[in-house]
């Protein structure tokens, strides 16, 4: 027998059917839906007359535009300012009715971010095909699984036939091997990785994450790696099942019990890339020298470590790559040789689906306990994942430590990560952010947003302006 | 879908590398729940001075003079000609349903991000693949030509300049037949059901928990 990868393994047990000229049919097992990229599919199979193949794959909610104040929440949709916004959502609920699929409404406690929901019900398990209209879906990776954004069309074909035409992809390892030093976080393992492979690096590939530093990280730490694989250009990422992956999922509300439960964790077993398996291409990084990172312009790969300057274009004897970094410089109101750790800022945001589960609440609470935000900071505010993330944090009065130092507490939802809802930035503005995506304009026009882990997100609420976290007393 | 066979368009160049679909739409248009009318607010942070919102009259914003779309020669443009990386970040199907909306036909750039690539086939905008150099060149053919139309032959993977030079271009087969033909690929598939069906009945052996929810 061959030795296979992990994607392999994954692809193989899903091919219904293979086409001419290398594509195949690929079965899916979970679907993931939310408001935005759904409403043109359902009216699709409405005027073809068509129904779900599988209604139980299913599960539907409403994140992307929810509002995230307290004031706006409760009482169904009736809260929502936005009108467009609001048939948005209704038209989610209308569907969900009419078809017949599972969704945790607006005030139901365990709604969230569709990727922090997903995972926390136990309706991601390993080796499954998981899909979402929404390119963070190679989140689910984190637990052996093939998961990927797809479009609206899409949607509609998984909906109607509960298969995707997809073409096989390439291989890639990334193996981050040794230990990060304290203070140093799978956001910035990630940043760091990014960094390295670029933002189209992995066009094409299925990236599968290894190395101790990633086994070394919680389920939590996972899927912010995973989340980001498609900031690398790779449309799945995906880490092998171990003890850590199977303790998570255990006695999940979606989760197999009893002797089915034996039989999964069987079958997992099974789920990690044999010896000797062969990778198209390889990447290696030395965890030991990762330091907390920022992004410094307006893609993720332009990324620096903390103690770092930001970049001069005329450094850069490629003339297209000049001019972009000299875009990205202007854009974000930058000068070149500026020291990273001077950068002042003026917004915070902890939240999205890269970084606000539990263990984000802890890291940044740690960081912010007994402090207060800086004069500097117009607006900082922590909106958690889901419902049930909340809940806990409050448990643990996580929540009181943010608002004594001045930060917000919020409502599940996306947020200012597309600040699709009211929640945005001015043009202008500069926000410490632990979303995923620093484009123009991503947080509101003109806004400008810096990508870094939690921590580094609450310190800078804590300066004023970015630090290295390492040299914090604090454990994080 | 339309049949996308031969088509021959005035070319639009925008020179930008790593086009982002926030940036061909912007996220304030995604309420939407219709496939159409995303024309207008194509490219809409670099194409109108101050920010749109859904529901207004685009027609009567404030253009930004320099960006390419607004330019007069290129008015009534059906190919897109960009730089690597074209179509990144969000999987939103909205960045393909304006680029349609508001024209266009085929886009040429040396590579694309993975999602986009898919959403374009689905909805009969051709994304081609030329190299570097030769998207350089065209960049450069455009500079100095006026109107400058390309003809695209889908049938025999060819793009055709004003000159007579002839690039070829590769395209997975299926992708091409169903395009061709205007197919739509749910149908299709659904062909296959009894294989699905079977397929499905395998899993349940296998890996029943699969099934239980
Ligand atoms: S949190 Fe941001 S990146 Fe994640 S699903 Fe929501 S909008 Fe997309």
């Amino acid at each position: 027998m061959t030795a296979k990868t992990l994607y392999d393994k994954l692809w193989d047990a899903h091919v219904v059917r293979e086409e001419e000229g290398g594509t195949a049919l690929l079965y899916i097992d979970r679907h993931l839906v939310h408001e935005v990229t759904s409403p043109q599919a359902f009216e699709g199979l409405r005027l073809a007359g068509r129904d779900l193949w599988r209604k139980s794959s299913i599960l539907a909610v409403p994140d992307h535009n929810v509002p995230t104040t307290q004031q706006h929440r409760g009482n169904g949709t009736q809260g929502i300012d936005d009108p467009v916004a609001k048939i948005q959502v209704e038209t989610l609920n209308k569907n969900c009715e009419d078809f017949k699929v599972e969704e945790f409404l607006m005030d139901d406690i365990r709604q969230g971010i569709v990727h922090v929901i997903g995972p926390e019900q136990g309706a991601t398990l390993p080796g499954m095909t998981v899909v979402c209209g929404d390119s963070h879906t190679s989140t689910h990776g984190a637990f052996g699984a093939l998961a990927h954004g797809i479009g609206t069309s899409e949607v509609e074909h998984v909906m109607a036939t509960q298969c995707l035409i997809q073409s096989k992809m390439k291989n890639m390892l990334v193996s981050v091997d040794g230990q990060v030093q304290a203070g140093v976080t799978a956001k910035d393992i990630v940043l760091a990785i990014i960094g390295e492979v670029g933002t189209a690096g992995g066009t094409g590939y299925a990236i599968e994450f290894a190395g101790q530093a990633i086994s070394d990280l919680s389920i939590e730490g996972r899927m912010t790696v995973c989340n980001m694989a498609i900031e690398a250009g790779a449309r799945a990422g995906m880490i092998a099942v171990d003890q850590t992956t199977i303790d998570y999922i255990k006695g999940r509300p979606y989760a197999p019990t009893g002797e089915m439960w034996d039989k999964a964790v069987a079958a997992w077993q099974d789920l990690v890339s044999d010896d000797g398996a062969k990778f198209d291409a390889v990447v290696r990084l030395d965890a030991t020298k990762i330091e907390p990172q920022v992004t410094w312009g307006t893609s993720p790969e332009m990324v620096l470590p903390i103690s770092a300057v930001v970049p001069n274009p005329a450094d850069e004897s490629d003339a297209v790559k000049s001019k972009g970094i000299q875009d990205a410089l202007d854009y974000m109101g930058l000068k070149a040789g500026e020291p990273i750790d001077a950068i002042k800022i003026d917004k915070v945001f902890i939240g999205s689906c890269t970084n606000s589960r539990i263990e984000d609440m802890r890291q940044a609470a740690s960081v912010v306990k007994g402090k207060k935000i800086a004069d500097n900071i117009a607006l900082a505010m922590v909106v958690p994942g889901s419902g049930l993330v909340k809940q806990q944090a409050e448990k643990e009065g996580l929540d009181k430590i943010f608002t004594d130092a001045g930060f917000e507490w919020r409502e599940p939802g996306c947020s200012m990560c597309l600040a699709m809802n009211a929640d945005r930035l001015a043009s202008g503005e500069r926000c410490a952010s632990t979303s995923n995506r620093n484009f123009e304009g991503r947080q509101g026009q003109g806004g400008r947003t810096h990508l870094v882990s939690p921590a580094m997100a609450a310190a800078a609420a804590i300066h004023g302006h970015f630090t290295d976290i390492r040299n914090l007393a604090t454990e994080v | 879908m339309e049949k996308f066979t031969v088509h021959k368009g005035l070319v639009v160049p925008l020179d930008r590398s790593n086009v982002d679909t926030d940036a061909i739409i912007p996220k304030q248009y995604l309420k939407s729940v219709k496939k159409s009318g995303f024309g207008p607010t194509l490219f809409d942070d670099w194409r109108y001075k101050i920010a749109g919102e859904p529901g207004m009259d685009h027609s009567t914003r404030e253009l930004q003079d320099d960006f390419v779309l607004n330019k007069p020669q290129y008015q009534g443009g059906s190919i897109l000609l960009a730089r690597e990386n074209f179509g990144c970040g969000s999987s939103r199907e909205h960045a393909v349903w304006a680029l349609t909306d508001y024209g266009f036909r085929a886009i040429i750039a040396p590579s694309y991000a993975d999602i986009f690539f898919n959403n374009s086939f689905k909805n009969g905008l051709l994304p081609i693949i030329l190299s570097e150099q030769i998207v350089d060149k065209l960049f450069a053919e455009i500079e100095s030509t006026e109107a400058y139309e390309l003809t695209v032959d889908l049938e025999k993977q060819t793009v055709q300049t004003p000159s007579g030079e002839i690039y070829p271009f590769e395209v997975d087969a299926f992708k091409k037949h169903c395009m061709l033909n205007g197919l739509d690929d749910i149908g299709l598939t659904l062909q296959h059901a009894d294989a699905i069906k079977a397929y499905e009945e395998k899993r349940k052996q296998e890996a029943p928990w699969l099934f239980a929810s």
